[in-house]
């Protein structure tokens, strides 16, 4: 079973794609150009805090708002190892899978971890803080076909018959 | 010794019997005008550098947001808010998007004989109805408010004798392109352009402003025509009455003289990268454009509107042009409307905008990109000013803006 | 068993008797919409994925919207991009200044009750006021859909929303999405379709509708459905056919949830900085200072939402030292407003009346706002800086509101401003 532990980065409820990468910066050329306003508006500071690996934890609703899919991959392109949230806004979720951005439904996580702390992520299984174990579902079967895949374009290639 | 219109401004201004050209005299400012531009900077010298500041006579002061609006970003919003709240406690007259600063300054506050600073290299636009404006600095501007004074070197007027009568689809913004195609961009540096002769009689007020407007362009300090009969009448339409009506002296004296004959004009276009490098439009005919802007302080009258609605009307913008109309002013705008302007070029295809500086200073509304081509009635070409360094602009008449509009590439108006 | 609206579009959809919320099936999708932001994106992702050519081109609409005009250098490029791909392609459906995405879908007749249309851009939910199954995606998704046609989704639950009766005067379909966002919460129909019905639905007009599907998203709903009528069929130019007079939820379809409103007790209300589940009566907030209105988006710039504002405003002036802006949602809809005179009332109120697109909305420019600055208007979000900095505070009402409110100076309820 797939295994990893990251540093925690703590968010509130309803943290929607105007904050993860505000309008302003969505006609930048490259998601590269773009990544460091991500959060901006809510933590001007944070895009430059996360290192590689690092967690968010957040609470209900995360990805609310815009189709936007620059809001997964800058998290993604900021190192974001997976988001773990109360619960997801659909467009986001959709475009976080195809993006190969892992995101784990866990409600009760949220209240007990702190900025800062570790955690260790067990696919399909739970999330391990301070050896508390927040149980986690898996993901529905034809999500896991794209993420095996490794995302959406490379499905799409493999089935027009092309390298990846 | 007689003197010259501007001459007689500025010893009214300095209250002294005479002036004449090279003296340095403290003039009483009759206005001064601020836009968005700068005035965020007035204000802070304002606030920081002095010591008890005070306002000389707000009443003269006018501030006008035009040339970012609707504001574009965090950064202009908080600029227009700094003017806005200043404004708002010194009792500043404050006009916010209803039009390009020089048009509502010539339809509410110009009077002939008036001694006008803006802070805005085209405040020379006010010479159409025979007052003294002339662009400034934010410290002279500051210094102004605070003061109610100023200093100025009484410039050289240079005459330009105009004869005859423009020709049917030829319009004062070629004519006013010839003019700096012929003397240059530093043609008439510090100097004031003096329009007179036959040929300005056949002028109506907004056709002189584009001519005064662009004055600035060849390097005068200001222009200016005699406030005659259809000058008073376009002041008296609007219940204004002039400070002083002045005329030239017959022994006034020149720097030098020009004539240009009205008849002789051609539509002209200006090439990329100046406003002096000026050909006929035949010679850039073909140019495939991205952009078509019609508007700006320069030619954005209902003047310039009829001639650019009657050019399109029944007719499309071409697909890979986006076709910018943009009302001087609010005026301007509801008298297109009321006239059905606006109804035509929005069936064009047209992006009709509210009233603002837009692409004629390249800010927040019609922005080029990468190699674009623009062609425009705004007042300048230089280089990136309308967007992407690697752009270029081309400057003509309306007409010649519409035209190219609709067939996607430069051509005059009987080309189409 | 009988079927909800959706139930009923998707297994019409996929050739099935029926569908149950949870069941993944693969729709053949009837129309998408590229918005001018994404398509650089999804173009790159489309040759990247390498298809030879766009499935259907004809049911391909490319609509420049949130960059018209360009307020940066770069913004021409992603026109240029998009030409250049409707080009390759033959895509002939191309609006580069004719208004916001939404609007033009259903007003050009992109979309027709039934059918299934995708969008990147989230208020694709939109097109559920004709009776379509619509909703946005992100642009993998999108370029997917080029190539190949079909998209899978996941039947959702359907929570039913009857409204009865008839709206006090002055309160707009926008007052009853608000509140209905304000009861669900902003995730409340997540996953979720919303199925309006009711007499009170009835009687909107297809613009109310389109109101109230667009706002769907900001309960997190995958989508929103309203029962196609003769409203629909005259609006979009066509005769209903029996599929299409079928999408009514059958009386034993199975809902999540329904919820059941009286229409006499709405009210005007504001969505509070900054989530559009804060909702509050304008009656509370009233006296509150403003610094600008905009009146416009996809969600109320419609003939009449300007018609509202204007009979508000005609003979009254904007306050002193507020903004009013007003962005009509197409071209359409902005020479109607001409030749009815509604432009100029307006203007002489003293609006800032600018060219149909997403303007303030998406918060790249139309009148983007400073620290400490707030602003009343008509769209669809009220979150953290979306329009200027996060020290802006963003109050969404109903055009008649909002347009009291800018002669005011001040929240006050619509018949207050005086």
């Amino acid at each position: 079973m797939e295994q990893f532990t990251g540093k925690v980065w703590v968010l509130g409820d309803d943290i929607d794609t105007d904050i993860i990468i505000p309008t302003e910066y969505l006609a930048l050329k490259t998601i590269e150009d773009m990544k460091q306003y991500g959060f901006s508006p809510l933590r001007p500071e944070l895009a430059a805090q996360i290192q590689p690996g690092d967690i968010i934890v957040a609470g209900k609703n995360f990805g609310c708002g815009s189709s936007r899919e620059q809001a997964p991959e800058v998290i993604k392109a900021l190192g974001i190892r997976c988001i773990i949230a109360g619960s997801f806004a659909r467009i986001f979720f959709r475009n976080s899978i195809n993006n190969g951005l892992l995101l784990i439904e866990q409600n009760d996580l949220h209240d007990y971890v702190q900025e800062g702390d570790t955690v260790t992520v067990t696919v399909n299984q739970d999330v391990d803080h301070n050896g508390q174990k927040f149980p986690i579902a898996s993901l529905p079967e034809n999500l896991v076909e794209i993420i095996n895949a490794g995302g959406l374009v490379k499905a799409m290639r493999r089935r027009n018959g092309l390298a990846e | 010794m007689g003197m010259t219109i501007a001459e007689k401004i500025i010893a009214l201004a300095a209250g002294v019997p005479a002036v004449k050209a090279g003296d340095i005299h403290t003039v009483t400012l009759d206005r001064m005008m601020s836009n968005d531009g700068t005035t965020h900077l007035t204000v802070d010298m304002y606030r920081n550098k002095l010591n008890h500041p005070r306002i000389a006579d707000p009443q003269k002061m006018v501030f006008i947001v035009d040339h970012n609006v609707p504001s574009d970003s965090p950064k202009t919003a908080a600029s227009q808010k700094k003017m806005r709240d200043f404004a708002r406690e010194n009792g500043i007259d404050f006009w916010e998007g209803k039009g390009v600063c020089h048009q509502i300054m010539m339809e509410n506050y110009v009077c002939p004989g008036e001694l006008i600073f803006g802070a805005d290299s085209h405040t020379c636009t006010y010479g159409a109805l025979g007052a003294f404006g002339t662009g400034v600095g934010c410290t002279d501007l500051l210094y102004g408010m605070v003061t109610g004074t100023s200093w100025v070197l009484v410039p050289e007027t240079v005459k330009f004798n105009l004869t005859g009568k423009l020709p049917e689809g030829v319009y004062p913004r070629d004519l006013m392109l010839s003019i700096i195609g012929q003397i240059g961009a530093n043609g008439v540096n510090y100097q004031v352009m003096e329009f007179t002769g036959d040929g300005a009689k056949t002028l109506s007020v907004n056709d002189r402003m584009v001519l005064c407007n662009l004055a600035v362009e060849a390097g005068a300090k200001t222009a200016i025509f005699e406030a005659d009969e259809i000058a008073l009448e376009y002041l008296a339409a609007r219940g204004r009455k002039p400070k002083a009506v002045f005329k030239s002296d017959e022994d006034a004296v020149y720097q030098r003289e020009y004539t240009f004959d009205l008849s002789r004009i051609q539509p002209v276009a200006a090439r990329p990268d100046f406003v002096d490098d000026v050909v006929p439009v035949k010679e850039v005919c073909g140019v495939r454009i991205d952009e078509a802007f019609l508007g700006s302080c320069s030619n954005g009258r209902i003047d310039d509107l009829r001639v650019g609605a009657a050019i399109v009307k029944g007719k499309k913008v071409a697909d890979h042009v986006r076709f910018l109309v943009v009302p001087a002013s609010q005026e301007v705008y509801l008298q297109a409307l009321d006239e059905g302007l606006i109804s035509i070029f929005m069936e064009s295809g047209a992006i009709v905008m509210n009233p603002n500086c837009s692409v004629c200073w390249g800010s927040c509304q019609g922005v080029i990109g990468e190699n674009e081509v623009l062609i425009s009635t705004g007042t300048r070409n230089f280089k990136g000013r309308a967007g992407h360094p690697s752009s270029r602009v081309y400057l003509g008449s309306a007409a010649t803006v519409a035209a190219s509009a609709v067939k996607g590439e430069i051509c005059t108006a009987e080309m189409l | 068993m009988g079927q909800t609206i959706i139930e009923k579009i998707i297994s019409h959809n996929i050739g099935a008797e029926s569908v149950k919320p949870g069941d993944i099936v693969t729709v053949q999708v009837d129309r998408v919409m590229l918005d001018d932001i994404m398509i650089p994106f999804i173009v790159a992702k489309f040759e990247e994925m390498g298809f030879p050519q766009v499935w259907d081109a004809d049911k391909v609409v490319l609509i420049y919207d949130h960059l018209v005009p360009a307020s940066q250098q770069d913004d021409t490029r992603h026109y240029k991009i998009g030409d250049a791909f409707a080009e390759k392609y033959g895509i002939q459906n191309l609006h580069r200044s004719d208004g916001i995405c939404h609007q033009l879908m259903t007003e050009a007749g992109y979309v027709k009750p039934g059918d299934a249309v995708f969008g990147t851009d989230s208020h694709t939910t939109t097109y559920g006021c004709v009776g379509a199954f619509s909703t946005g995606i992100g642009y993998t998704e999108m370029a997917a859909i080029l190539g190949t046609g079909t998209l899978w989704v996941k039947v959702p639950e359907t929570i039913r929303v009857q409204i009865d009766g008839k709206l006090p005067e002055g309160v707009m379909s926008k007052d009853v999405i608000l509140r209905l966002i304000g009861d669900l919460g902003a995730d409340g129909a997540t996953y979720r379709c919303l199925e309006f019905t009711g007499s009170a639905v009835e009687q909107m007009t297809v613009s109310s509708r389109m109101t109230m599907a667009n706002m769907a998203i900001e309960a997190g709903a995958k989508c929103a459905v309203f029962t196609p009528d003769e409203k629909t069929a005259e609006y979009c130019g066509i005769q209903l056919d029996d599929f299409q007079k079928s999408l009514t939820g059958d009386s034993d379809a199975v809902y999540a949830q329904t919820l059941i409103y009286q229409a006499e007790d709405f009210e005007p209300v504001m969505a509070c900085p900054s989530q559009v589940d804060k909702i509050r009566s304008v009656k509370e907030l009233e006296g509150t200072i403003i610094d600008q209105v905009f009146i416009g988006s996809c969600t109320n710039g419609r003939l009449e939402d300007l018609k509202v504002a204007a009979d508000v405003l005609k003979g009254k002036k904007v306050a002193d030292f507020v903004k009013l802006i007003v962005t009509p949602a197409s071209r359409k809809v902005y020479e109607e407003a001409a030749a009815q005179g509604i432009l100029k009332t307006l203007a002489e109120a003293g609006a800032i009346i600018t060219h149909p697109g997403c303007g303030l909305c998406c918060g790249r420019t139309g009148g983007i706002l400073s620290d400490g600055e707030r602003v009343v208007a008509t769209n669809n979000r009220n979150f953290l800086g979306r329009m200027g900095t996060s020290k802006v505070e963003i109050y969404l009402a109903s055009p008649a509101t909002a347009a009291a409110c800018a002669a005011a100076g001040r929240i006050v309820s619509a018949g207050q401003e005086a």
